[in-house]
C-alpha cells in the first residue's frame, strides 16, 4: 500500500527534519524542566521517547505539538517557527494526542473523529465531502468504521484509544504525536494500540513521535529510541543500541540484562534490581 | 526481526457492524436535531400568540389579531400595543438571551449546573442599578438599561482578568472560583448601600423580582442591540466551544485560540446576560434549564445546542409570564416567582429521567 496522502499545503522547504526543537528551554511555572535542547524527528520513522519519571519527555513533545511554547529557542516546522505559525496550520501539519483528553457524556466514535477536522472548517464552511472522506478514511484506518455511531463511553480501552488516534488522523497530517498512548491499558490493549501505531507508519507513511513507559514495547514498535534524563537527551538510535545494560543503568538507575525477545528479536531488558547510588 | 504489521487493519473488537466506507454517521441524529429545532419555533409561535392573547382584560382573538393589524387608539388596542406586545417582545429577547448565555456558560466552566449568573454578571447589573439610584438619584425603568448592561461588562470582565491570572490562562474552575468570589463581594456591596439607603432598597426590592410586566417597548429597542451581538457571537463561539469540549490540550491541538475563545464566550454571557438583566431583572433558571433541554435534543455538537437553546429558553419565560397571569384571577405573579417554582419540579423529574447531559 502507497502512502494516501498528499503533502501538506506547506511542503517540506529542502532536506533535512521537518520538525525540530533548536536550543529550547522548556518549563512550567518557575519550574525549567529541559535547558537548551536540540531535538530533531526523524522523518517517516516511528521514535520513541522514553525516560524515567520527570525526565521532561512529555514536556518536549509538548513543546514538539505547540501546547507548550518555549521560555527561548524554538520549535521549526519546515523550517518555520511554530509559535509564528497560525495555529490552524500547524494543526494540518502536526496532530497531538495529549494525555487525558475529555469526552463531553454521550458523544459518539464518528462526533469525535468528526472534530478532527476541526483546523480544515472555518466558521462559514462547517462540513464539506472531504470532510466526510478523511473521517471515514481515518475511522477505516483504526478499524473503528463499525463503531461509529456507538458513544466513547461504551468502548473497551483499546478502542477508546484507537478512537482517539482516529481523531487525530482525521486532521490529515504527515506528523503524529502521541503523548503516552498506552497508560492505563492492560497489555492486550496497549499491543492493539502500537500495532496500529506501526501500521500507520508503515502503510500511511505517518511519521510518528511518541511517549512510552515499557522499554521492552517501545524497543519492539520503534525504530528509533530517545533516552531522556533530567531534562537532557542522553541516548538516541535503534533499540538495539539504545537498550543496553549500561545506558539502562545509567537513565533509569536498574541494573538490568538484556536479551533477544524471542518473538520479534528486538532488545529484551530484564530486570535485576535497582541501583541505590546514594544509599 | 520485527513482526510484519496487517496490511489492512482488523478490528480486535466484538463484533464490528457497519461495512467500511459506510456512510457519515450521525444522519438520524441530524434528523432529530432539525425536527426539533422545527418544533421549538413552533412552540415559540404558539408561546408568543399566548401571550399575545391572554391577559387579566378578556380580549377575543379576533379583536387582539383586528388591532395589532389596524390598531384603532380604543382600549384594546392600547392594551395589545403598549403591554401585551412589549412584554412578549421583551420575553422573547429575555429568553434566548439567558438560554444561550446559559450554554455557553455551561461549556465555558464544563459545569452542568452553572448558571449564566455564575461570573458574577447579575450581581454586576444588580449593582449598576443600585449605585444609579444610590449616588444618582435615578427611578426611570429605561434608564437602568444602560446601568445595568455596564455593570454586567465591568464585573465579568474582572473576573476573567482574574480568572486569566495564572500561567494556564483562565481554566474553567479559575473562572468558576472568579465568579463565585466577584457575586459574594458584589452582593456585599449592594446589601450594604440598600441598608444604608431608604430609597435604594425600595428601587431595589422592586427591580429584583424579575418581571416582564410594565416594562414599555422602549426597553426592547434598548437591549436588543446587546442582544443581537451577544448572539452573534455565541454563534461564531459554537464551533470552538465543541473543541474545548475535548479538554484546554485537544484544543490546542486542533488549531484553536483556547484563551481568544474564552474571552469571546464571556464577553458574549456578558453582553447576554447584561442586557437581559437590564430588561427584566434577574430572572433565575432559565439559563440553567433551557441548556439541559437543547442538549436532550442535540446531543454534544455546540453548532446545534447554542442555536436551539435560544427559542428554548424564550418558551420557557413565555410559558412562565403567561402562567403568572392566568395563576391569580385579577392580580398577577412574576415571571422569576413562577420560573422557580413551577420550574424546579419540572428540572428534577429531567433529572431523575436521566435525560440530564453534562456539557
Amino acid at each position: 500500500m502507497t502512502t494516501d496522502r498528499s503533502p501538506s499545503p506547506t511542503g517540506p522547504e529542502g532536506p533535512g527534519p521537518r520538525l525540530r526543537a533548536e536550543g529550547a528551554t522548556l518549563g512550567y511555572g518557575e519550574t525549567v524542566v529541559t535547558r537548551d535542547l536540540d531535538f530533531a524527528v526523524a522523518d517517516g520513522a516511528v521514535t520513541s521517547i522514553i525516560g524515567p519519571n520527570g525526565c521532561g519527555k512529555s514536556t518536549l513533545l509538548r513543546a514538539l505539538g505547540r501546547l507548550l511554547r518555549p521560555r527561548s529557542g524554538q520549535v521549526l516546522l519546515d523550517g518555520r517557527p511554530i509559535a509564528r505559525t497560525p495555529p490552524r496550520q500547524v494543526a494540518r501539519t502536526v496532530a497531538v494526542l495529549p494525555q487525558a483528553p475529555l469526552a463531553p457524556p454521550g458523544l459518539t466514535v464518528g462526533d469525535l473523529v468528526m472534530r478532527g477536522r476541526h483546523p480544515h472548517q472555518s466558521w462559514y464552511r462547517q462540513w464539506s465531502s472531504s470532510d466526510a472522506g478523511e473521517v471515514a478514511r481515518a475511522l477505516e484506518m483504526t478499524g473503528m468504521a463499525g463503531f461509529a455511531e456507538r458513544p466513547l463511553e461504551r468502548l473497551s480501552g483499546g478502542q477508546r484509544q484507537r478512537a482517539w488516534i482516529s481523531m487525530a488522523l482525521a486532521q490529515g497530517t504527515d506528523l503524529l504525536l502521541l503523548d503516552e498512548p498506552t497508560t492505563y491499558l492492560d497489555l492486550a490493549h496497549q499491543i492493539e494500540v502500537l500495532e496500529l501505531v506501526r501500521a500507520l507508519n508503515r502503510d500511511h507513511g505517518r511519521t510518528v513521535v511518541m511517549v512510552l513507559h515499557d522499554l521492552n514495547l517501545a524497543g519492539r514498535y520503534s525504530d528509533l529510541l530517545v533516552a531522556m534524563r533530567d531534562g537532557a537527551v542522553r541516548a538516541s538510535g535503534a533499540p538495539g543500541e539504545v537498550l543496553t545494560p549500561d545506558l539502562v543503568a545509567e537513565t533509569f538507575g536498574l541494573e538490568c540484562k538484556v536479551v533477544p525477545d524471542p518473538v520479534s528479536g528486538s532488545p529484551l531488558v530484564v530486570p535485576v534490581g535497582v541501583r541505590t547510588e546514594e544509599g | 526481526m520485527k513482526p510484519s504489521a496487517p496490511a489492512v487493519w482488523a478490528p480486535a473488537g466484538p463484533g464490528a457492524p457497519g461495512a467500511p466506507g459506510a456512510p457519515v454517521p450521525g444522519s438520524a441524529l441530524r434528523g432529530r436535531r432539525t425536527a426539533g429545532l422545527a418544533v421549538l419555533l413552533v412552540l415559540l409561535a404558539a408561546c408568543a400568540a399566548g401571550s399575545l392573547l391572554i391577559g387579566a382584560r378578556a380580549i377575543a382573538p379576533a379583536e387582539v389579531w383586528r388591532v395589532l393589524t389596524a390598531p384603532d387608539g380604543g382600549e384594546a388596542s392600547a392594551v395589545v400595543w403598549s403591554l401585551r406586545l412589549p412584554r412578549t417582545a421583551i420575553g422573547i429577547a429575555v429568553g434566548a438571551a439567558l438560554g444561550t448565555a446559559g450554554v455557553l456558560m455551561q461549556s465555558h466552566t464544563r459545569n452542568p449546573i452553572a448558571d449564566p449568573g455564575i461570573l458574577g454578571v447579575s450581581h454586576g447589573a444588580a449593582l449598576g442599578v443600585v449605585l444609579g439610584v444610590f449616588l444618582l438619584g435615578m427611578s426611570d425603568l429605561a434608564s437602568f438599561v444602560w446601568l445595568a448592561i455596564a455593570g454586567a461588562v465591568i464585573a465579568s470582565t474582572a473576573v476573567f482578568a482574574i480568572a486569566s491570572g495564572g500561567s494556564r490562562g483562565p481554566t474553567p474552575i479559575t473562572l468558576v472560583l472568579a465568579g463565585a468570589a466577584m457575586s459574594a463581594l458584589l452582593s456585599g456591596v449592594i446589601s450594604a448601600i440598600v441598608l444604608l439607603d431608604h430609597s435604594s432598597l425600595e428601587v431595589y426590592r422592586f427591580w429584583r423580582l424579575g418581571t416582564l410586566a410594565g416594562r414599555p417597548m422602549e426597553v426592547f429597542w434598548q437591549v436588543l442591540p446587546f442582544i443581537a451581538a451577544g448572539l452573534a457571537l455565541a454563534a461564531a463561539n459554537a464551533p470552538g466551544l465543541n473543541a474545548l469540549a475535548l479538554g484546554d490540550d485537544v484544543a490546542t491541538a486542533l488549531g484553536q485560540r483556547v484563551r481568544l475563545t474564552r474571552a469571546a464566550g464571556v464577553l458574549s454571557i456578558a453582553l447576554l446576560t447584561g442586557a437581559a438583566t437590564a430588561a427584566a431583572g434577574p430572572i433565575g433558571f432559565v439559563g440553567l434549564a433551557a441548556p439541559h433541554l437543547a442538549r436532550a435534543i442535540t446531543g454534544p455538537d455546540h453548532r446545534w445546542t447554542v442555536p436551539l437553546a435560544a427559542p428554548a429558553g424564550a418558551c420557557l419565560v413565555l410559558a412562565a409570564d403567561i402562567a403568572g397571569r392566568v395563576v391569580r384571577g385579577n392580580g398577577e405573579v412574576e415571571v422569576g416567582i413562577v420560573l422557580a417554582v413551577l420550574g424546579a419540579p419540572f428540572f428534577i423529574a429531567l433529572i431523575r429521567r436521566g435525560r440530564m447531559i453534562a456539557p
